[in-house]
């Protein structure tokens, strides 16, 4: 009997291990402000989002021992979505449902976020996504900190196309097989094609996920590239395959100065897996690098490496969207004195916080927020050296202006459109977006 | 007269001399200007430096290029960092560094890069060192200046090295070639030179296309026309060494679990964990060598290679003896077990080593590519290839010349009567599956050379290797070697006509249908073994 009960208590334990990874609550007090921490921790996406898991405990611990918000303590709920996107959902409800945060910070991918929208929506609580993504949405429950493509993928093709850059002729668009390459691709083509440039010297590449066979790839981006143009590389190459990318690039003797690669999906923490020898003078286009030198930023990166406990660990731009966005949900909590999802939403439009390169950061009524664009070029130490940043803030642009079916598309959360996808043509909301 | 010759040279020594150290002055000035530099101003230095034509602005342009010239942020001084060895870029002195010295590298881009070699090229023409000539005339290549001509016309005259002389006859050729003043007749001349010059002759003769009259044109496109004629032969063999490169890789990764899958037949799905485990230990001793014993570092890996059959072959031992022997016989219980053993030795890694990829380091004798006629070959991938062939054949040699090989062979044909012969099963079984997972860790070992080292890397070849095996024929070494230098070539093939993600469906859409009309694989085991 006892063997039985004892075989099926580990049975179900087990079970419920894979189901509902791990769900801590680090401390039960009463009187807490819960927020939900909707990260991977195993699986493919462990490399990067476990890091901002440790950036939101890192950010409440920092919030608690200011004395909270609203005077509670905030009371971390961390679950393990481990790379599994239907998993992700369950956990949102389970989280809101069952846990009862009061908003959820969480999801890298683009499939993540859009499997968890629907529970959010459902069940009015608020999402805070810190990721650069392909942009072509917005919902009243979601808060983007990440970039959209006009505060990333634009302004980097803009640098390549000045002189600074290197006047580049040609385009390679090479990415990973999946929704935000193939949409912010979409958006280039198209952006490129009214710059002038000719389709015959745009080049469009997609690869699985961790593809790590690149010898044909490259060496046709070499013949690409010898058509006597200049030639730059825009890649959206998602996370692990960049590793066997750039060592063929480096061993066939591209070399930086000759086809530049620009990245959107490369900072500090991948590189930090690298050899960079063969990487140096390649670049990245984000709003962030730890490299930049205000006192925020330095301030920012101390706290960061007592916290974690160790001085090699950097910082990148997905925590600096964590930590944007939880400072804008900290300000909208106290200027609504309320943690209802309704009156942060109403509150938090229009709220500004610093970010970590010496500007303000504002939430628009699109639910996205400004930010600098910063073009950076990999140093061997792994750290990036910006080369140009743009003058002023740049506001995320849910709709892409550069796209004939979303051009006439505009997101406004506030009375009286309060709607994610306003045709201004029409004057009507839910226009056929898709 | 002699001595009045002498005189006469010693006075106007004596005059240049002061004319010289008006120069030296202005470039120290201007060197150091370089610490407290932003981009623009770096980049009017550089030119500044570089109109001198002094050959005292080289060690400092040559450091800035290389990202050797660092800024003391204590005194201002600029420095030549190298390794430990610091120094004065006018001067050339060794610098003692004081305690409170704080060392910032002083950044450029690749605009500035550009230039920078650009005016080191006409700098170092004339240099004694022939690399230094060689990389002063591809400067030359890349930036062709009609002003140039008399240089490179004085240094070719001078030049003995004949691989330097060939680079500065191509940066002859192909400034004349650009050159609007020159005669056509000297300018058509110039093109077959160019057409000669190797890989890059298309691009340098397309590009002189855009501005040239129409009588050179012609004969450009005649040009052009060659080389790409030539070029369509060698793109197909290069396709070839794709392939075959390609193939290595699933040969190294396949050929381990073709004895435990294919010899065993125990569905291993812990088997890219294995390859994963042999990347690890990887990591680890280079980590160990390069923090005890720096100068082994070029021979790492070759150390890493026993250290990783030695760990993964001793846990594929351990998994046998704990796990598997108990579910013979029952291969979804195998399955399910395997992969269980995987999802945990893939958390383990990440929960010692953390999620990120580690780092291994690319020895200096497998970096870079060489030129083999009109192919283009990366000496690590050439590496592993060969690599891949010595462990098909050891592995060959093992089964079908040692006892243990023999024993292997005949448990797995008819395990009773192997008993029954005095064969001790249980044994032969471990040390099989300890051989099939040993290799599986060599095969991480070339791996960290092509791709990340991450928990997650034995995922990527875990669904190659079985592809491989079951296409090559279960059970037959010599299937495995063809399969996966068929696929492997036949990847290649595809992929510039499908792109990368249809190849791959194209490939298994195909070997879908092979193994319909042939469920055996290639090599198909005959006789009665085939039985069981």
């Amino acid at each position: 009997m006892t063997f039985f009960s004892a075989k099926r208590a580990l049975l179900t334990a087990a079970m419920a291990g894979t189901i509902v990874a791990s769900a801590v609550p680090v401390m039960a007090q009463d009187d807490t402000i819960k927020v939900g921490i909707l990260h991977s921790l195993s699986g493919t996406m462990a490399i990067s989002e476990t890091t901002l898991k440790d950036t939101m405990l890192f950010l409440i611990e920092q919030q608690n021992a200011k004395g909270g918000v609203l005077g509670k303590q905030l009371e971390p709920v961390v679950v393990d979505i481990a790379s599994d996107w239907p998993l992700a959902a369950e956990l949102a409800r389970q989280l809101i449902e069952v846990d009862d945060v009061d908003v959820v910070f969480g999801c890298w991918t683009s499939v993540c976020r859009k499997s968890v929208l629907p529970v959010f929506e459902e069940l009015n609580s608020l999402l805070f996504y810190p990721v650069q993504y392909e942009g072509e949405e917005s919902q009243r429950n979601v808060f983007y900190t990440g970039a959209s493509p006009n505060q990333q993928a634009i302004p980097a093709v803009d640098y390549l196309m000045s002189e600074d850059g290197g006047s580049v002729e040609r385009w390679v668009l090479a990415g990973t097989d999946y929704v935000y390459p193939q949409t912010t691709n979409k958006i280039l083509e198209q952006y490129l094609l009214d710059k002038g440039v000719a389709q015959e010297d745009i080049m469009i590449n997609y690869t699985p996920f961790g593809h790590s066979d690149w010898q044909t790839i490259v060496s046709d981006i070499k013949a690409f590239g010898s058509e006597g143009k200049k030639t730059a590389v825009v890649s959206t190459i998602n996370g692990d395959a960049n590793v066997p990318f750039y060592r063929e690039l480096g061993n066939q003797g591209i070399k930086a100065e000759d086809i530049p690669v620009v990245a959107f999906s490369v900072g500090e923490e991948e590189l930090s897996g690298f050899d960079t020898t063969p990487l140096v003078g390649h670049l990245a286009a984000w709003n962030y690098f730890m490299s930049v030198d205000t006192p925020e930023n330095e301030e920012f990166i101390s706290a960061w490496q007592d916290y974690i406990g160790s001085t090699d660990r950097v910082t990148n731009d997905p925590m600096e969207a964590h930590y944007i966005g939880f400072n804008l949900w900290v300000k909208a909590v106290e200027a609504a004195q309320s943690t209802e999802a309704d009156a942060v939403i109403d509150a938090i439009v229009g709220l500004e916080t610093p970010n970590l390169t010496g500007g303000m950061a504002t939430m628009l009524p699109n639910h996205h927020i400004t930010k600098p664009v910063l073009i950076g070029e990999i140093q061997d130490d792994g750290q990036f050296f910006v080369v140009s940043e743009t003058e002023e803030l740049v506001p995320g642009d849910a709709w892409s202006d550069y796209l004939p079916e979303s051009a006439m598309l505009e997101a406004d959360w506030t009375a009286p459109i309060n709607c994610g996808n306003y045709n201004t043509e029409t004057k009507t909301c839910g226009a056929a977006a898709q | 007269m002699l001595t009045h010759l002498r005189n006469l040279l010693v006075a106007v020594l004596l005059f240049l001399a002061p004319a010289a150290q008006a120069q030296q002055i202005d470039i120290a000035a201007s060197v150091a200007a370089m610490a407290e530099a932003s981009l623009k101003e770096l980049a009017t230095i550089v030119t500044d430096l570089a109109a001198t034509g002094d050959p005292a602005v080289v060690p400092a342009l040559t450091a800035l290029g290389d990202g050797d010239l660092y800024a003391d942020e204590t005194t201002g001084r600029v420095l030549i960092q190298r390794g430990s060895t610091v120094t004065d870029p006018v001067t050339g002195e060794h610098v003692e560094l004081g305690a409170d010295a704080d060392l910032s590298k002083i950044r450029v881009n690749n605009s500035l890069r550009r230039d920078i070699a650009a005016a080191l090229a006409g700098m170092t023409l004339m240099s004694d060192n022939p690399a230094t000539r060689l990389s002063a005339a591809n400067g030359f290549l890349a930036n062709p200046d009609p002003a140039n001509i008399p240089l490179l016309d004085e240094a070719i005259a001078a030049e003995t090295n004949a691989d330097v002389l060939r680079a500065m006859q191509n940066a002859r050729a192909l400034t004349v070639l650009r050159d609007s003043e020159s005669s056509i007749e000297d300018r058509q001349a110039a093109v077959p030179l160019v057409a000669g010059s190797g890989r890059n002759a298309i691009t340098i003769l397309s590009s002189s296309r855009t501005d040239a009259p129409e009588e050179l044109v012609a004969s450009i496109n005649a040009a052009i026309a060659g080389l790409e004629q030539e070029r369509a032969v060698w793109g197909a063999l290069q396709n070839v060494w794709f392939g075959v490169s390609l193939g290595s890789v699933l040969l190294l990764a396949a050929i381990g679990l073709a004895i435990t899958f294919g010899v065993m037949g125990v569905i291993n799905m812990a088997h890219g964990e294995m390859v994963m485990l042999g990347a690890y230990t990887t990591f680890i001793v280079q980590l160990t060598i390069r923090n005890n014993f720096p100068g082994l570092l070029d021979y790492s890996l070759l150390i890493a290679l026993p250290a990783a059959f030695l760990v993964t072959g001793t846990i594929g031992v351990g998994i046998e003896r704990g796990i598997i022997r108990w579910l013979y016989g029952r291969p979804l219980e195998t399955l399910l077990a395997t992969w269980g053993i995987s999802l945990i030795l893939q958390q383990t890694v990440r929960s010692i080593f953390g999620p990120t990829n580690q780092m291994v380091i690319a020895p200096t004798w497998m970096a870079g590519s060489t030129e083999f006629f009109g192919l283009s070959i990366t000496y690590g991938r050439f590496w592993i290839v060969i690599f891949a062939l010595i462990v098909f054949f050891m592995l060959l040699l093992v089964l079908n010349r040692t006892p243990l090989g023999l024993q292997m062979r005949a448990v797995t044909q008819n395990r009773r009567m192997a008993s029954s012969m005095g064969i001790r099963t249980p044994f032969v079984d471990a040390m099989t599956f300890g051989l099939g997972s040993g290799i599986a860790g060599l095969a991480g070992v070339a791996l960290t050379q092509i791709d990340n080292i991450s928990p997650n890397l034995g995922q990527n070849y875990i669904i190659d290797s079985f592809m491989v095996v079951v296409f090559g024929g279960v059970g037959n070494l010599w299937g495995t070697l063809v399969g996966a230098l068929t696929l492997g070539v036949a990847n290649k093939f595809l992929e510039p006509y499908a792109g990368a993600v249809l190849g791959k469906i194209l490939i298994l859409v195909l070997i879908i249908l092979f193994i319909q009309r042939r469920p055996r694989g290639l090599f198909a085991l005959k006789g009665r073994a085939v039985e069981q």
